[in-house]
């Protein structure tokens, strides 16, 4: 039993919804109690999807336990069928149905439709969104594609786009412009848009573009050895992986890679001189493990940012997660717990965090700016406007996303000249996000109102250290967002100098020895 | 139930079939802004949680007072172990928050279908935390209870822990919003009766006591067990219309005065001038409203009280009144201001309902989250049912509020579309 509070995803099932709901002409009959049709509002709310996800839940009561619960699913798998004829059928348990094991493929199979059924085996209590997608997807392609003789000219399949996916719909067009520019043609989208008759055309591409690992792995890997095609191992989010992506597809369709980048402009925006202060930008990415590695290499290689921290909640992607964090000199945090997360932010003390929604609110509370940059999603992760992550277009809107949160250059420099101005303070934020701008609490940031000594604190050695007051009023002239690092990194030094009191000094030979 | 109910032979359509329709889980997300000091703890499954954090929508608090213990395969192994694993959270859990006086052990489906005993394990954790904490449980599984019914699950759990009392008082069930609570309470005192029990309180220690003399009277339609619960101890039923509206809130304190021997003359005299500004207020909606048709899906059992409101005061048509659950005994009074004209139809089959609604074609459809854009893209202006339970909308002062919130899809729809008037 673990205490959950919030999660980072869902059951697994809801990872087969995303695919199903993602595809034409396939039902899912879910063995589910009433409450778990709430999962249609994460589409028909977050994603503003205008049909009801092709879901039809059994809905078995507590009266029905006694009775027959097979039955029930068979009733309700005919009637959706009957219904809806849809050219496949999907079939699984939610995770009551799990425990209640009735079976619902083999049921669905003495049906005799006239149409594939589709099993899933989804363990409910182990694994979660992700994994229930990709698998779901895994199910789906092995029972549908078939070998079949590749296109004349060179094509691709994009795979891994779902339902509720963060930024799935605009990252397809900017894939396929990317290698329409080669050449390369689409052969097939999937789940995102695909009938079952699509999949079953997916052999005849010459290779995969693996868009999202999370939720198409397990796909490629099988296409890769039972169709014999190969699959890209780099996604196109940012610059220089949009660059590494071009050479590998070129190599895999046999073209000369091409990139036209008229239209980038992240290159730029980062070298000119606003810009300069994003310099050494300390941000702290959390997210699912594709967008989490993609955000780093990008906050080091293409904004000049400084990575204080990286993690990502799908356990499933803690290997190169790890070896991502490795090679920024930093210990990755693999975690689906939101508190733990916000620990390691507050302990990290970024400037800025790329993250998800729930990182987000962890961001109003302390005080940081946000910008999300993987699912989970809420509704404003599904703009009106155009704006995919990966590709050119990608990189641009990337650019503007990080660096909306922050103060602007020529403002940060403002800020840092009037710092001690009585109508500034430094808890204000950037000023084109109105609502921050709150009066500065006098009493607590006043310099000497404080009194001589302050409480001593603990610190790692389990000694006390004392800050006297000078030291106490200069420690608050730290802008607002290092200061509890600097604290603790005064105090630290001190300890392991045997110093029992903080002096100015003391701060300043310490920021001295920890300057990076 | 009471012979003298003069709808008891309305025909209702029964249905089985597909439920979409949350959980009683749900009642948790405004039963713990309700009860102040309390904390909810499922013991789930991720679906749980997922469904609990995707109802509250967003989230404001870091730590919330609710939260799931997720079942993992090691619990659904041994039943004694599971019992170990929940004294393990919980003593985890209060050890961190000492703010909280009352826990929930809140059974979900997979917990019921392990028959794991949470009943057992509340009596066990209350001995251990007394006084200092006590711990219920209920049932809010989706195999049991159905969205508004976990607050009466809830409640029924609270009702025999209620101390004992003979002393003769008004208790008012069903968890209302603080500003509103207030209003009743001024509303209340100004008829006469300065004193009013509440449940569920907003502490633990407030808790009303409850007896022979106690007379209750239901703010929300949902409170069945809860109500029975109450009976049992003695306490009697003051049957009313709900307090929605004009007409309801009149009706409801005048029923309740009643019973306390408190003239109808009286309840006139002092609600004078919020009638008025009642009517006032719904007044500016039912320029939108009448005439409109309107169908409801089955959601909180707030259907039917609100149909009599929508159609007695703001002149709506209501084409199909669906209700999880039609009890009689509690909607007997606000059935039989609605009349024969609606079509009743308890339980669901949602496609057969949505057969039925894309012929009656209403102009207003109240119904889920699930469906509202699916609607909304057919031509069909919706509004969302759970906002009905999730805002004020009882007695004088939020009459113009609820005849509002149906309105603003219809004006919203007539701004955005040329040609059509609201
Ligand atoms: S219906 Fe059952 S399993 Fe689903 S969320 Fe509600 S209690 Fe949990
Ligand atoms: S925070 Fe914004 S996006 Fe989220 S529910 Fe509220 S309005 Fe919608």
């Amino acid at each position: 039993m673990k205490l959950a509070v919030w999660t980072y995803e869902g059951p697994p099932h809801v990872g087969a919804m995303r695919v199903a709901t993602a595809m034409r002409d396939v039902h899912y009959v879910l063995h589910a109690p009433q409450g778990d049709t709430y999962a249609d509002l994460l589409f028909t709310m977050i994603e503003r999807r205008d049909h009801r996800p092709p879901v039809t839940y059994t809905t078995f009561q507590a009266r029905d336990l006694g009775a027959d619960t097979a039955a029930l699913f068979k009733t309700a798998c005919k009637a959706a069928y009957d219904r809806f004829r849809p050219e496949a059928l999907i079939v699984g348990a939610s995770c009551t149905a799990e425990l209640i094991q009735d079976d619902p493929g083999g049921l669905a199979e003495a049906l005799d439709l006239p149409v594939p059924v589709i099993p899933l085996e989804l363990p409910s209590y182990q694994r979660k969104e992700n994994f229930g997608a990709d698998e779901t997807f895994f199910r789906i392609v092995k029972r549908l594609a078939q070998p079949m003789e590749r296109s004349a000219r060179p094509t691709a399949n994009l795979v891994g786009p779902t339902a509720l996916g963060f930024r799935h719909r605009d990252d397809i067009a900017e894939v396929t412009a990317l290698l329409d520019e080669m050449g390369i043609a689409v052969n097939v989208v999937a789940p995102y848009g695909a009938s079952p008759d699509d999949i079953a055309r997916l052999g005849a591409a010459h290779f995969n573009v693996l868009m999202y690992p999370e939720t198409a792995e397990a796909a490629c890997r099988w296409m890769e050895k039972a169709l014999g095609q190969p699959y890209t191992r780099t996604v196109p989010i940012g610059v220089g992986a949009t660059r590494d992506f071009v050479a590998e597809a070129a190599r895999l369709a046999g073209v000369a890679p091409k990139l036209d980048t008229a239209r980038l402009r992240l290159p730029w925006y980062s070298a000119s001189v606003d810009s300069t202060y994003l310099t050494g930008k300390r941000v702290f990415i959390f997210g699912d493990g594709t967008h989490a590695i993609a955000a780093a290499r990008i906050a080091t290689e293409e904004m000049g940012f400084e990575v204080v921290g990286l993690g990502c909640y799908n356990r499933e992607m803690a290997r190169p997660v790890r070896a991502a964090a490795k090679a920024l000199g930093l210990e990755a945090l693999i975690t689906d717990d939101y508190l733990d997360v916000e620990r390691a932010i507050e302990e990290a003390a970024p400037e800025l965090i790329l993250g998800t929604q729930m990182e987000r609110h962890i961001g109003k509370r302390l005080g940081i700016g946000c910008a999300v940059i993987s699912a989970p999603v809420h509704v404003q992760d599904f703009p009106a406007r155009y704006a995919p992550q990966m590709g050119i277009e990608g990189a641009n809107v990337i650019f503007d996303t990080w660096v909306h949160p922050l103060v602007m250059g020529l403002e940060e420099h403002l800020l840092a000249m009037f710092r001690d101005d009585f109508e500034f303070h430094d808890a204000a934020g950037p000023s084109h996000h109105g609502h921050k701008a709150a009066a500065a609490p006098a009493a607590a940031e006043a310099p000497v109102a404080a009194p001589a000594v302050t409480e001593p604190a603990a610190n790692d050695n389990g000694g006390k250290v004392i800050w006297l007051a000078e030291a106490e009023a200069e420690l608050r002239k730290v802008p607002f967002f290092v200061r509890a690092k600097a604290r603790r990194n005064t105090e630290a030094y001190a300890a392991a100098r045997g110093q029992a009191r903080i002096d100015v000094e003391t701060l300043y030979e310490a920021k001295a020895h920890y300057a990076r | 139930m009471t012979a003298g109910c003069p709808s008891a032979g309305a025909p209702v359509l029964r249905e089985r079939g597909q439920h979409e329709v949350f959980c009683g889980l749900t009642s948790i997300i405004w039963l713990h802004r309700k009860m102040q000091d309390a904390f909810f703890l499922v013991v789930g499954s991720r679906t749980c949680a997922h469904l609990l954090q995707s109802a509250a929508g967003v989230m404001i608090f870091a730590e919330p007072r609710f939260g799931t213990a997720i079942l993992e395969e090691s619990d659904l192994a041994g039943m004694a172990d599971a019992q170990a694993e929940i004294d393990r959270e919980v003593a985890r859990l209060l050890s961190r928050r000492s703010d909280i006086r009352q826990l929930f052990l809140v059974g979900s489906c997979p917990s019921e279908v392990i028959k794991l005993d949470l009943a057992k394990a509340a009596e066990r954790l209350d001995a251990q935390f007394a006084p200092q904490v006590r711990v219920l449980n209920f049932s809010g599984s989706g195999i049991e209870t159905t969205f508004t019914e976990g607050e009466d699950a809830c409640l029924a759990a609270l009702a025999p822990r209620l101390p004992a009392s003979d002393k003769r008082q008004l208790l008012v069930l069903g968890a209302l919003p603080d500003v509103v609570e207030d209003q009743m309470r001024g509303l209340l005192a100004e008829i006469g009766i300065p004193e009013v029990a509440v449940l569920p309180a907003r502490r633990a220690g407030d808790d009303p006591a409850i007896g022979p003399h106690t007379r209750f009277a239901l703010a929300q339609p949902f409170l069945g067990d809860t109500m029975a619960a109450l009976e049992r101890r003695g306490a009697r039923h003051i049957a009313a219309p709900f307090p929605f509206g004009e007409e309801g809130t009149t009706a409801w304190l005048t029923a309740v005065a009643a019973a306390f021997g408190i003239p109808a003359e009286r309840v006139e005299a002092v609600t004078a001038a919020p009638r008025a500004r009642a009517r006032k207020a719904i007044s500016a909606a039912r320029e939108t409203l009448d005439g409109k048709s309107i169908f409801f899906f089955p959601d909180s059992q707030l259907e039917v009280p609100l149909a009599r409101f929508l159609a007695r005061e703001c002149g709506m048509r209501p084409v199909e009144v669906g209700t999880p659950y039609l009890h009689r005994g509690i909607l007997g009074p606000d059935l039989a201001l609605l009349g024969d004209g609606p079509r009743l139809s308890e339980g669901q089959d949602v496609e057969r309902q949505l057969d039925r609604l894309r012929a009656d074609r209403p102009d207003l459809t109240v119904c889920g989250l699930g469906l509202a854009n699916p609607l909304e893209a057919e031509g069909l202006a919706t509004k969302w049912a759970i906002e009905l339970v999730f805002t004020p909308v009882h007695f004088y002062e939020q009459a113009g509020d609820l005849a509002g919130l149906f309105a603003r899809p219809l004006r919203r729809r007539a701004l955005l579309t040329p040609g059509v008037a609201a």
